[in-house]
């Protein structure tokens, strides 16, 4: 089980996305998925092991770099990918669906299946709307958790059993920094083109109706 | 998802490629990220491990490496590799779109078809020429600018591409100064001279690929505009000519065997 799993995944859902949904895919597999597992997972690897405090107090380095990083970047990164990707699970489900019901009732009850329209625009609508929410809400997390997206070289640490206040070092923090600043700027643009394809889909469909009811009534 | 995968989407575009084209293909997997993945990598492993300074200060080491160290070599490589690539998914999605088009053409029936399957028309080889043809040079023309700027980064962030055996760190909570020492920097130089190298000969390869479209197309132009200019008086029998291939074209098609393009 690896990101190979996710990136085919992602492969069958790009069949049936639009344009801008295809575009989507690969911003999420060269600047996201690759960037993370040939760059950013490297960095974070070591994070413990290189977080140094100024003391010889045993347990303190341990204590402070709990309460510093309760979840690591990298992880909350990781989780994001996965939860972003999740919600294309719905059209692949709902076109495995009416595959299904096809083959039920042996006979060809949609026109084009893979085509998006009806309850399937409907299910891609909410996977893209869930695909937004999500993004924004780990934006949110990150910020919330670590006081914004700056990493800082030192903190002081004064958690019991450090005596006093003590230096904590982190290791490479200009490194992680520049590469958060990728995760959220890459983040930000998946948000932007979830949102266009929201618009785009929203709009031509809505012009699809206004065009048939006008036709209707002329007639 | 590693770099084999993108070989796969690379892989893809290769084929519309022209041959300038696939040469820089091979020298970037062959040159850069499989000597990346499978060298350089091992190289930089243990670059903050062994990174050592002459104080027993906590945190001095950390902070000094961060200094000297703003993005670490391997990373701002694989971060090169990564924007290089990109713009090739350019003609990939360009290309797809074309395919597409082809079989919704095929699918409706289209008398214009000139294949008899859609297997035919997913291994068509696309010719750059037309739309396709300034999605594949706005793909050339950024993949320089995003090797320039890379390498220009590179220059600037390490004042040069030799990595030196000592620095000299004075960075708080470093007492005065302290002398720190690179892990392996011989090796390490090798290697980004190396990197510099094949980067600067993909670049030259892009630019002669950039030539070569260009005139190319200049040279079809002129083609055309001397063939308009030569042949006004035949234009009645070339349109005669015309039509009746048209003709047979789209019998052909009714029949459906393969007709011959125009």
């Amino acid at each position: 089980m690896s990101w190979a799993f996710l990136r085919d995944l992602l492969s069958g859902v790009n069949k049936y996305s639009t344009g801008i949904g295809r575009i989507w895919v690969a911003v999420v597999f060269m600047f996201r998925l690759l960037v993370y597992v040939a760059a950013a997972e490297n960095i974070w690897k070591h994070e413990h092991d290189e977080f140094e405090c100024n003391t010889k107090q045993p347990g303190c380095e341990n204590v402070c770099f709990d309460h510093f990083f309760p979840v690591s970047h990298i992880r909350l990164w990781a989780l994001q990918l996965i939860m972003v990707s999740t919600p294309s699970l719905l059209v692949v489900f709902h076109l495995a669906y009416r595959e299904n019901r096809e083959k039920h009732h042996n006979q060809k009850l949609y026109k084009n299946p893979g085509k998006i329209d009806g309850g399937l625009l409907c299910t891609y609508l909410i996977s893209l709307i869930l695909k937004t929410g999500l993004e924004i809400v780990f934006l949110v997390l990150f910020y919330k958790l670590y006081n914004g997206f700056k990493i800082p070289r030192l903190v002081k640490c004064d958690i019991k059993p450090c005596p006093n206040s003590v230096d904590c070092y982190i290791s490479k923090p200009t490194e992680k920094m520049i590469f958060l600043y990728f995760l959220v700027a890459t983040s930000c643009l998946c948000i932007v083109l979830n949102l266009g394809e929201l618009s785009y889909l929203i709009f031509k469909y809505s012009m699809k109706c206004y065009l048939k009811r006008h036709v209707k009534k002329q007639q | 998802m590693d770099w084999g995968a993108l070989h796969t989407v690379l892989g893809g575009v290769n084929k519309h490629s022209t041959s300038i084209g696939k040469i820089w293909l091979t020298v970037l997997f062959i040159f850069r990220i499989m000597i990346l993945v499978v060298a350089a990598e091992k190289v930089w492993g243990d670059e903050q491990d062994d990174f050592v300074c002459n104080t027993l200060q906590p945190g001095c080491r950390n902070v000094c490496y961060d200094h000297f160290f703003p993005i670490s070599h391997i990373r701002l490589w694989a971060l090169q590799l990564i924007f290089v690539s990109t713009p090739a998914l350019l003609v990939a999605m360009h290309v797809a779109y074309r395919r597409h088009e082809k079989k919704r053409q095929f699918r409706k029936g289209d008398q214009k078809c000139e294949f008899k399957d859609i297997e035919e028309i997913r291994k068509q080889r696309f010719r750059i020429e037309g739309s396709l043809w300034w999605t594949y040079t706005s793909s050339i023309f950024f993949r320089l600018i995003f090797e320039a700027v890379f390498m220009y980064a590179f220059y600037f962030m390490y004042d040069g591409f030799r990595m030196p055996r000592l620095m000299k760190c004075n960075a708080w909570p470093c007492p005065n100064t302290v002398d720190c020492f690179v892990s392996r920097p011989t090796e390490k130089t090798v290697f980004t001279i190396f990197m510099i190298a094949v980067s600067s000969i993909c670049i030259l390869l892009n630019v002669a690929e950039l030539c070569y479209l260009l005139t190319k197309f200049f040279l079809r132009r002129s083609k055309k505009a001397g063939n308009s200019k030569q042949q006004p008086n035949h234009e009645n029998k070339e349109e005669t000519k015309q039509n009746e291939m048209n003709e047979l074209i789209s019998d052909s098609c009714q029949n459906t065997v393969i007709g011959f393009s125009s």
